[in-house]
């Protein structure tokens, strides 16, 4: 493999951008005025109304309050869960407004709220059940009540649109609410089925967007508190190093500097949310205490680990590829036996890296805490709002029942908790215990990059022999990954998830993986897994077709024979693509599907290729089954962004491990795309509406990558097995 | 040291180090955060403000050069969010997170003032300063046409 520093042409990719066009979502402008809005400051629930249960309040104007127990990082949290009970309430849309639910009540009174974390893309597809159903309880409840005041069955009662009915008998939701409150029903009511639906399923504007084009939606490091207090942050840029000295004299004469803390890892605490060595300078304001910060010169101590890099980690893998792992997954016959005794003219191997990537979600890690004697108040861009309940009354030895979240905006997320389960609150909680005053902590890029829990790398090999009709015969491959302490898995993340896995028939295969112990913290990343291993399975299966002579398509076609869910994914890109292997030298298009979160997601990308080596992308297509989806607006907002997320991984990104710690920690280095590197997107959905959900916020990235790379291969020749992808010279003689 | 600051149209007595970034005195000493923390190095662009009408990243520009200047961040940009780019990022759903918008906004504002109706090359090369994580580019190109559109009647 050749690296040479090649850069994009940015005058290329703009260049694309005039071919291409504007935009893809046609159809989709939203009224300028929103009847249906929350608050800035959404945690401050209202206590007007009456509480029907849980998830909802009615007012006696019948403005309808949901309160919602998922974090919002962009993903439409807010208004899914808000349209699902709305759905089975049946009010009128403008008549609902949305607040973050109590995290205090729900982790002390019985988790009312069944599940508060909001990741893996689950929202809708695992949770549609019981949170339509608090909507459809509340309403049945007050047909109930309607029905006993009237003197009716209930079943003569119609509750449509926030209005009660039966007979020459009307009234409202909001006449009926007190005594809706204190019914019980005999049997709770079973949720609307697909096809009965009046809003889901329908273009709803997400509730969130006034708030955030005006500045003022609340983000956990915009908390401001009188009183409150700074702290800059130095962690052991080697994790879990040790804080051996240092000089903080040369600040003390510094103004507004308040004092120094150190932070010390807990022997036998050694997990992604626990303290690790580190150092802090505490000020009345931010940038006075970074300032004084760097002033102050560090020792560490940093061990065996401050040796490790990308190279020997390399070596590691390199090694392990010649040992044999834990099988993941075997089926048939000795695949590799097979395999070594198949003809060579019929053998296929490929080898394949993904380096490690970071979240850098574009709000910094940062917490505030507030301890007091009576209670503490807690800022935190987490995915789960309860966590940190949970993360202070740890760290400070107070009950839960003191300890409240104030349910923030997270300036995105994407499976790294946004700064919530990390070790960032137990500094707030330590500083402002210390200090008795609120505690802001804000962790610079430059540590938040390097401190993020990040995703893993892969390294993988794979082989597989052909039988004569060109198709696979056997299917071996050996994945080594570096997860934290050779964790075997982060949520749906393996080493080999999406290969050992994958769906192709193969009639002979054996999977094994190797979890390799890194001292780096990492943990899920959206798409966890599949966005590094489609890259890798959905080459090797172009490799494998075009190695028994097939067209890449066909080949999936073929190999997934029977699996209707993908069948009707590559029969969308068939119908709306236009692939095609026959397109002149320095153009190509490439396919790729995956699957993640119980959807399946294709892509077909477009490609073209200077002679000098730059390329540009000039199109995306991707084609979407996620069984069902309840808001095609925010469903291709998803898709979109995701496939913004997964290629920005796979052309620019990749952090560099030297001497035990990231080295390119801040966006001169660490690179994300930008809008003039951004192609044109267009998304399809192909749902087969069966019976099963899958996920929508993480599925659209996965094969964009490989699909990319595959259309590389067919402008160039050249098969790109390592990402960042700009690293590779496509130059043509 | 007291410094006079002038900010969406109000003159402001700080009390700053005068080689503080304006940014951390726009957030911690007048409270107008939504103008955003997100690199320090002036490469996302989450600090985008205006200072005597030219774009500036508010986190690499010490707060004594704003001093008899005027400034406007995304708080300042319209009363009830009725500029013509608010306007447009309502009906185009762009934001998702939301947390790079203010920037965004402030960038896509400065575009329009010095090219009325940009084409997509203006919009990319004028916006590639403003780094969005949630891959919101594609409805920020239509928003920023959108908004020509409203601008121009």
């Amino acid at each position: 493999m050749t690296i040479v520093d090649q850069k994009l042409s940015r005058r290329a990719l703009i260049r694309t951008m005039a071919l291409a066009g504007g935009g893809m979502i046609l159809g989709f402008r939203m009224p300028g005025a929103l009847a249906s809005v929350i608050a800035p400051k959404p945690w401050t629930t209202p206590t007007n109304g009456t509480e029907i249960n849980a998830w909802l309040t009615i007012d006696a104007e019948g403005i309808v309050t949901i309160r919602v127990p998922h974090t919002e990082q962009g993903q439409g949290a807010l208004t899914s869960v808000s349209t699902m009970v709305a759905e089975e309430l049946d009010v009128p849309w403008k008549s609902v407004r949305a607040v973050f639910a109590d995290m205090n009540r729900h982790v002390n009174d019985g988790e009312e709220y069944i599940v508060t974390t909001t990741h893996g893309s689950q929202l809708v597809r695992q949770q549609h059940p019981h949170i339509m159903q608090a909507g459809a309880s509340a309403r049945e409840r007050l047909r109930e009540a309607a029905a006993q005041a009237w003197g009716v069955e209930r079943s003569a009662v119609t509750a449509k649109q926030g209005a009660l009915s039966a007979g020459n008998n009307n009234g409202t939701y909001a006449e009926f609410a007190t005594a809706a409150a204190s019914i019980t029903l005999d049997e709770e009511p079973a949720i609307k089925a697909y096809g009965d639906w009046w809003l889901l399923g329908t273009v709803v504007p997400r509730l969130d967007v006034p708030v955030k084009v005006n500045g003022s939606a609340a983000y956990a490091i915009d908390t401001e508190l009188d009183g409150m207090v700074y702290a800059a942050v130095k962690n052991t840029p080697v994790p879990w190093g040790r804080l051996v000295g240092y000089d903080a004299s040369v600040i003390e004469d510094r103004p507004g500097i308040l004092g120094v803390v150190e932070f010390r890892a807990v022997e036998g605490k050694r997990g992604p949310n626990h303290l690790q060595d580190g150092l802090a300078v505490v000020a009345d304001s931010w940038y006075r205490a970074k300032v004084a910060l760097d002033l102050i010169q560090i020792e560490w101590d940093f061990g065996a680990e401050g040796q490790i890099s990308d190279a020997t980690q390399k070596a590691e893998a390199e090694r392990l590829w010649e040992v044999p792992g834990t099988v993941s997954n075997e089926e048939g016959g000795d695949a590799l036996a097979m395999i070594a005794a198949a003809d060579p003219s019929r053998v296929v191997r490929s080898e394949f890296h993904r380096p490690y990537e970071t979240h850098a979600r574009m709000e910094p890690i940062n917490a505030t805490v507030h301890v007091t004697d009576a209670r503490i108040d807690i800022w935190s861009p987490t995915q789960n709002q309860a966590s940190p309940i949970g993360i202070v009354a740890d760290q400070l030895g107070r009950d839960t029942r003191e300890i409240y979240t104030n349910t923030v905006f997270l300036g995105g997320a994407f499976g790294g908790n946004g700064g919530g389960n990390t070790a960032v609150t137990r500094q707030a909680a330590v500083i402002s215990d210390r200090f008795r005053r609120p505690a802001k902590v804000i962790w610079t890029r430059e540590e938040d990059i390097n401190h993020d829990k990040q995703r893993p790398p892969h390294y993988t090999r794979l082989s597989a022999s052909l039988d004569d009709e060109g198709l696979p015969e056997a299917f071996f491959s050996r994945a080594v990954w570096f997860p934290f302490e050779a964790a075997d898995r982060h949520g749906p993340a393996t080493a080999d998830v999406g290969i050992g896995d994958s769906p192709y028939q193969f009639a002979n295969r054996r999977h094994e993986k190797h979890n390799y112990h890194g001292h780096i913290p990492t943990a899920t990343h959206r798409g966890p897994g599949v966005n590094q291993n489609a890259f890798i399975m959905e080459q090797f299966a172009d490799e494998l077709a075009l190695a028994g002579g097939w067209d890449p398509l066909e080949w999936r076609l073929k190999m997934t024979e029977g699996n209707e869910p993908w069948q009707r994914v590559l029969n969308k890109i068939k119908e709306v693509s236009g692939y095609t292997t026959d397109l002149p030298e320095g153009t190509g298009m490439g396919v790729a599907v995956a699957e993640d979160h119980g959807s399946i997601c294709g892509s077909c990308a477009t490609v073209s290729v200077g002679r000098r080596g730059d390329f540009f992308i000039e199109k995306i297509i991707v084609v979407q089954n996620s069984g069902y989806l309840i808001n095609p607006l925010n469903a291709r907002e998803q898709l979109t962004g995701a496939v913004c997320w997964e290629l920005s991984h796979a052309l620019y990104g990749g952090l560099r491990l030297e001497q035990g710690r990231f080295v390119n920690t801040n966006f001169d280095s660490y690179n994300l795309m930008r809008i003039n590197q951004t192609p044109d997107i267009e998304v399809h959905f192909a749902l087969s509406q069966d019976g099963w959900w899958g996920g929508m916020g993480e599925p659209g990235g996965p094969p964009a990558p490989a699909a990319v790379a595959n259309a590389i291969f067919f402008a160039t020749g050249k098969r790109l097995r390592s990402t960042p992808m700009i690293q590779h010279d496509l130059s043509s003689a | 040291m007291l410094l006079t600051l002038n900010v969406n149209g109000t003159d402001h007595e700080v009390d700053a180090d005068p080689e503080t970034p304006l940014l951390w005195v726009l957030r911690e000493k007048l409270r107008l955060t939504g103008t955003k923390f997100g690199c320090g190095i002036a490469e996302c662009g989450a600090c985008s403000v205006h200072v005597d009408g030219q774009l500036v990243k508010s986190c690499s520009v010490n707060v004594a050069i704003a001093v008899g200047r005027e400034v406007k961040t995304i708080e300042g940009l319209s009363e009830n969010s009725s500029h013509a780019l608010q306007q447009a990022w309502v009906e185009e759903s762009v934001p998702q997170c939301g947390y790079c918008q203010s920037g965004q906004i402030m960038a896509a504002a400065t575009l329009l003032e010095r090219s009325p109706n940009p084409s997509d090359s203006e919009i990319d090369a004028a916006m590639e300063g403003n780094l969005c994580r949630c891959g919101t580019y594609p409805q920020i190109r239509r928003a920023i046409h959108r908004a020509a559109e409203i601008s121009q009647g």
